[in-house]
């Protein structure tokens, strides 16, 4: 039974692992509508019916039937409407800015609130004489807690 | 420690403040367009903002610069806009009958793309100069936010009329024509 159920499992694995040379699956033209900005009422074109939005989305179900690939496709919109026609920008070149600038804001944002939260506490350490009992006080509520508890 | 601490968290704070109103100011300074076509209307003669882009008529690039000296018709379109489609004949038949005067009707094609700008060339035989201005920057900067729209530029490449929306009726084309003689004339 044992070696049945691993001849399966193998038998699975090796349905699953894709042959070297297969082509990977076609770009999806809704995921690609949603990422593809309409350059006339500046919303991405799954949400816009603007003539140029229509010519868009025709024009990538066109390249994804002659096979074009995603980062293919994205190029040959760039080429034609400017990299602000992709709703994210690039990972790579000057459109990698767009990515690091809030991130590199994001660690100066944290660092100045963590020497701020540092300042604070140590500020709030070096006066503890205005927090502490005076030792007559202290002295007396030792004195009737004794008492209490007797 | 803690004066410290609030002295950098100030430096910062007033540094972003001072980028974004520097920020601020540099686009109001920028920004040519929009007030074109109403200092035009006023009778000012705004300078047309400069351009140097791909030409779909052919080969190379087209300046405005170069074509100082002679008056200018420059017609912001796209081949998905239909009204662009009405006037385009008579853009063409304006430059058939004037370029002998100096005058070159440029089609400046935004937001579209290459194949079918070219494609609306041929369908309406278009004869002047077009170039391409994909991502509308260049349309941007003379105001345009709706097609088509035409500037008249007198020899010195200052605008001198304005036409928002396709030229299409009679008393818009006269006064097309009689914009391209006052320009012919500066």
């Amino acid at each position: 039974m044992t070696r049945v159920a691993a001849a399966a499992l193998v038998a699975l694995c090796a349905a699953a692992i894709v042959p070297a040379g297969a082509r990977p699956a076609p770009p999806n033209a809704a995921d690609l509508e949603a990422e593809v900005v309409c350059p006339v009422c500046e919303t991405t074109i799954d949400q816009s019916n603007a003539p140029v939005a229509e010519r868009m989305k025709l024009y990538i179900r066109e390249r994804i039937a002659a096979g074009a690939t995603e980062q293919q496709i994205k190029d040959a919109l760039v080429r034609e409407f400017g990299p602000g026609v992709l709703a994210t920008p690039e990972k790579s070149g000057f459109g990698l800015l767009a990515w690091l600038v809030p991130l590199a804001a994001l660690v100066v944002g944290a660092v100045v609130v963590g020497l701020l939260v540092r300042a604070w506490s140590r500020s709030r350490d070096t006066r503890p004489e205005e927090t502490l009992l005076d030792p007559e006080l202290e002295r007396r509520v030792d004195e009737e807690l004794a008492r209490f508890d007797g | 420690m803690a004066r410290r601490a609030r002295l950098v968290a100030q430096g910062v704070a007033i540094g972003l403040v001072a980028l974004l109103f520097t920020l601020l100011v540099w686009a109001l300074a920028t920004d040519e367009g929009g007030d074109l076509a109403a200092a035009a209307a006023r009778g000012e003669r705004p300078a047309a903002p400069e351009f140097e882009l791909e030409r779909l008529d052919g080969g190379g690039e087209l300046a405005l610069a170069s074509l100082r000296g002679k008056a200018v018709v420059l017609n912001v379109w796209a081949s998905w806009c239909v009204p662009c489609r009405e006037e385009a004949p008579f853009l063409e038949q304006v430059w058939r009958e004037r370029r002998g005067r100096g005058l070159v009707v440029v089609g400046l094609n935004a937001k579209d793309f290459r194949r079918d700008a070219r494609s609306f060339m041929r369908r309406y035989d278009l004869t002047f100069p077009v170039v391409f201005d994909g991502s509308g920057d260049t349309a941007g900067r003379y105001g345009v936010t709706g097609f088509p729209e035409t500037f008249v530029l007198d020899r010195e490449g200052r605008v001198l009329e304005s036409f928002i929306g396709a030229v299409n009726s009679d008393e818009d084309r006269a006064n097309l024509r009689a914009a391209v003689d006052r320009a012919l004339e500066s």
